[in-house]
């Protein structure tokens, strides 16, 4: 058996439980259970980012992503009143063209993959993902900075935030019926 | 200066023809009518004008083209103009067409007062007068086509004026059919011609064709089918569009039924205009025709000959009294047809073409005014029917005098216009044909006979009325205008005026000759009286007699029958039903096959738009795949690289 | 890093599979997480191995994150006014723009 370091099994784990928990999410009929599969994963995800030497960004994935999205999208399921229930079973017909398609495209991805060499290894001492660093370059104005991004994302996060009070609030003739 | 005015004389009835199609329904009483009278009347002085400029001012021999613009352009080479030719020809046409248009249209002005179509009336009239002046001042035969098809259509709109009576649209239908058969022929005619000669343009046509080297040079080469020349083809073609229009046989069975219109159209189209412009056409190309077809020439002088006597001897015994100048036209047509067809026959004697033109010139008077006192009797008794009339020389006395007149001029009795003209054409025939002459001076009897028969008919036959039907005034003058026209017309040089190649024509007649007509109508004249002037049991008799033949005429040869029969079991029986048959079901088929089909197939893709989100996404990325795949797999790897 | 792309894509064409079959519009939600999150790797892994000097992997990874977020919200709002509507959430019955 040839020697793989622990850093490759540890990585074949996590990717085998990050899949794993990915496919039950979309297989499984109960829609509560659903979301508890994505959290797994999502934290799949985030120890993968632990692996990969940038812990600012597992901790904002845990924090924004597993944190706040999926407890949003707990919030919505209950909102809807459809916990406890089973879902009605998939199309036969929807099945069938979607697993092709997926298979298709998925296999073509990987083909596309295999045939390219990306020329890895090129001075791997310099990625430096500190949180200072991330600050620096982040908010730098001049060579590869990314400041005006940074300034629209916040916009954008207000709009979203006014637009999703918009569109779900109750208009107020049916606030003074109920 | 003077002959730019000839532009006003095709721009005044068509203005008048458009404003009074516009606004005739509202103007009241009479006002169209003098509004048509004046327009008519300006250009009549006009027309006077040219024609005194074209013979006293100046020499009367050249040939003015005016206004010759391109009107229709296929390329640089190919192109159809439009303008106005002046010559003896054309304006001595013009100065008849304006002037009975005239007359015309003062008498009709109290004819059909009281009409309640009266503006459109008067607005069709305009339009003829433009088209008929249109047709003769023609630079190029296309041009004339374009014409003859617009007075075609006048003629049919006031054919079927009275479009509530069927009788009167079966009339207009006929005419328009049996004129649009000929004028295929026509059609045929002219591309062929064109083709040969190179051009359209007719001072140039008859220079290239009959220029008196054309034969000998071979500019133009002579082309043969089955042994005859093409250009002898087109030029009979283009008789039989002549033909066509001028009722000769057999196509002449529109005539008679086109006298539904009312008794004025009669006057101006069916018996001084438009049914000569068969001639106008033979005239206009005769040097064509003289040069280098005179074979076309024999056939049309034996057409004209056998409508005249034919129509003769229908006239002798039809009772409706518009039917009989109807067939006394197409007898008198046919005199001018043979006229110029015997000059093939007379070794280079042209006598016969300004014997036609001159005949022409004088029918258009008397025959213009037998019609419009027919007209007034018509209108005393309120009936055609001979049967319901006689015994009226006391109540119509002036229109008594000129019907008498006309009457006599018909018959050719000297001195009025009639003997001068018919005695230029059998003097012309004499010299040419022997068989034609003595056939032509029967038909000159038979036509002195019918013609007195309806005469005393109307005027005798029974005790004489003593009430006077009022003439109106605007009756009574354009009668008495013609019949001056009639008396004096007949000592006009026309020979000094009209002829081919411009040499002048001396018209004479010789005495010993001309005893031989007028006696012959002098004979009729007295049978005439003797059977008709008062009522006798001789003419029944006469009946009895030659029973058989005498139904035949009276059924007009039953030539009407004839074609009905041809057009019906024949052809659309043979031709019509599975033409019929073939676009109901093959190609009607086809098209609603073809909806069908499209709706079926949309039927089918109508499911692709499902309103599904997800069904969406997957044809998107099912596109991207297949895209993605293609283009890698064609360009190999080396996309990427 | 090819093992790292290839985590990637299978868990981007997981999203997408999920994102054909499910019925429930939140689920539908769901998967649109997954396949957000595999670009997200994907992004982090270019960035480590191909491209060390520069950081903008990361920036990315950080945006598609907040906009993740704000998407989830507002997709949210969208599906309760649509259940205050229908009173379901199945999308088979939100077909009005059908044919």
């Amino acid at each position: 058996m040839n020697a793989m370091t622990l850093e490759q099994i540890l990585f074949y784990t996590i990717s085998g439980l990050v899949l794993f928990f990915a496919f039950m999410v979309i297989v499984c009929r109960r829609i509560f259970r659903s979301a508890i599969y994505l959290l797994f994963s999502l934290l799949g995800i985030a120890a993968l980012y632990f692996m990969m030497d940038v812990e600012f960004i597992a901790a904002i994935q845990i924090i924004v992503y597993v944190g706040g999205i999926v407890v949003l999208i707990i919030f919505s399921i209950f909102l809807t009143h459809q916990v406890g229930e089973k879902m009605p079973k998939k199309l036969i017909k929807r099945i069938v063209p979607a697993l092709i398609l997926s298979l298709a495209g998925f296999l073509l991805t990987i083909d596309m993959l295999a045939h390219h060499n990306f020329n890895t290894g090129i001075n791997p001492e310099k990625f430096n993902p500190t949180v200072e660093n991330i600050g620096h370059q982040l908010l730098d104005y001049k060579n590869y900075g990314y400041v005006l991004p940074f300034e629209i994302i916040s916009f954008l996060l207000l709009a979203a935030l006014i637009g999703s009070i918009v569109i779900a609030i109750r208009p107020k003739q049916q606030q003074a019926k109920n | 200066m003077a002959m730019n005015l000839s532009i006003l004389v095709l721009i005044l009835p068509f203005l008048t023809f458009v404003g009074l199609a516009f606004f005739g329904k509202r103007l009241s009483g009479i006002t169209a009518g003098i509004i048509g009278s004046i327009s008519t009347g300006i250009i009549s002085l006009i027309a006077a004008f040219i024609a005194f400029n074209y013979w006293v001012m100046s020499d009367g021999k050249s040939t003015m083209i005016l206004f010759n613009f391109p009107w229709l352009t296929f390329n640089e080479h190919l192109a159809i103009n439009m303008g106005l030719l002046l010559d003896s020809l054309s304006i001595m046409m013009v100065a008849v067409v304006t002037f009975v248009s005239f007359m015309v249209h003062l008498y009709s002005i109290e004819y059909l007062k009281g009409e309640e179509r009266y503006g459109s009336y008067f607005a069709y009239l305009s339009l003829f007068t433009f088209s008929m002046l249109g047709l003769v001042l023609s630079v190029n035969i296309f041009q004339i086509y374009v014409f003859w098809e617009l007075v075609g259509v006048s003629s049919f709109l006031l054919i079927g004026f009275y479009y509530q009576r069927p009788s009167a649209v079966a009339a207009a239908k006929k005419a328009f059919i049996v004129t649009r058969f000929a004028d295929l022929g026509f059609l045929v005619g002219i591309l062929i011609l064109s083709f040969e000669a190179k051009t359209l343009d007719i001072p140039m046509l008859i220079e290239r064709l009959s220029s008196p080297d054309t034969l000998t040079s071979g500019n133009i080469k002579m082309h043969m089918v089955g042994g005859l020349s093409v250009i002898s083809i087109a030029m009979f073609l283009i008789f039989i569009g002549g033909a066509g229009k001028s009722a000769m046989f057999p196509l002449h069975i529109w005539l008679p039924d086109a006298m539904e219109g009312p008794t004025p159209v009669s006057a101006l189209i069916h018996a001084a205009t438009m049914v000569v412009a068969g001639v106008y056409l033979v005239a206009r190309l005769f040097p064509v025709y003289f040069v280098l077809t005179p074979e076309v020439l024999h056939i049309i002088s034996w057409v004209g000959i056998i409508s005249a006597l034919l129509a003769a001897l229908i006239a002798c015994t039809q009772t409706d009294i518009k039917r009989v100048l109807a067939y006394s036209t197409i007898s008198q047509i046919g005199y001018m047809m043979f006229s110029l067809g015997i000059t093939a026959y007379s070794h280079g004697e042209t006598l016969g073409y300004t014997a036609s033109l001159f005949h022409l010139f004088t029918h258009a008077f008397f025959k213009a005014l037998l019609f419009l006192a027919a007209g007034v009797i018509i209108h005393a008794v309120h009936s055609n029917e001979v049967a319901q009339m006689g015994g009226l020389r006391k109540s119509l006395p002036t229109t008594h005098i000129a019907f008498l007149l006309a009457t006599l001029a018909i018959s050719g009795i000297p001195p009025l216009s009639g003997f001068f003209s018919k005695e230029a054409i059998l003097t012309a025939t004499h010299h040419a044909n022997p068989v034609i002459f003595w056939l032509a001076v029967i038909g000159s009897s038979l036509t002195t006979f019918y013609m007195f028969r309806l005469y005393y008919l109307i005027f005798w036959n029974k005790p004489a009325e003593h009430h006077r039907h009022h003439e109106h005034a605007l009756f009574s003058i354009p009668l008495i205008i013609l019949t001056l026209g009639t008396l004096l017309n007949g000592f006009i040089p026309f020979g000094q005026f009209i002829s081919v190649g411009l040499e002048k024509v001396q018209i004479s007649f010789e005495l010993g000759m001309a005893a031989v007509p007028v006696g012959g109508s002098l004979l009729a004249i007295l049978l005439a009286t003797l059977w008709y002037a008062k009522s006798t049991s001789y003419p029944d008799k006469f009946v009895s007699l030659l029973k058989n033949f005498y139904r035949w005429t009276y059924r007009k040869f039953y030539f009407d029958e004839l074609y009905q029969f041809v057009t019906h079991k024949i052809i659309f029986n043979l031709i019509g039903r599975p033409i019929a048959w073939f676009d109901r079901n093959i190609v009607d088929g086809t098209m609603n096959a073809m909806a069908w089909g499209s709706m079926y197939f949309s039927q089918a893709i109508k499911r692709i738009q499902s309103g599904n989100v997800q069904s969406y996404t997957m044809y998107f990325l099912g596109g991207v795949i297949i895209l993605l795949s293609i283009l890698l797999y064609a360009y190999g790897y080396n996309l990427i690289n | 890093m090819l093992h790292i792309l290839i985590l990637s894509t299978a868990l981007f064409f997981i999203g997408i599979y999920g994102f054909f079959t499910r019925r429930n519009l939140i689920t539908m939600l769901i998967s649109i997480e997954l396949i957000l999150n595999s670009v997200n790797i994907n992004f982090v892994a270019f960035n480590k191995y191909l491209y060390p000097q520069q950081l903008e992997g990361i920036f990315f990874n950080i945006f598609i994150i907040a906009i993740a977020a704000a998407e989830v919200s507002l997709a949210i709002a969208i599906i309760i006014n649509l259940y205050r509507k229908f009173n379901t959430i199945d999308i088979e019955d939100t077909n009005t723009m059908k044919h």
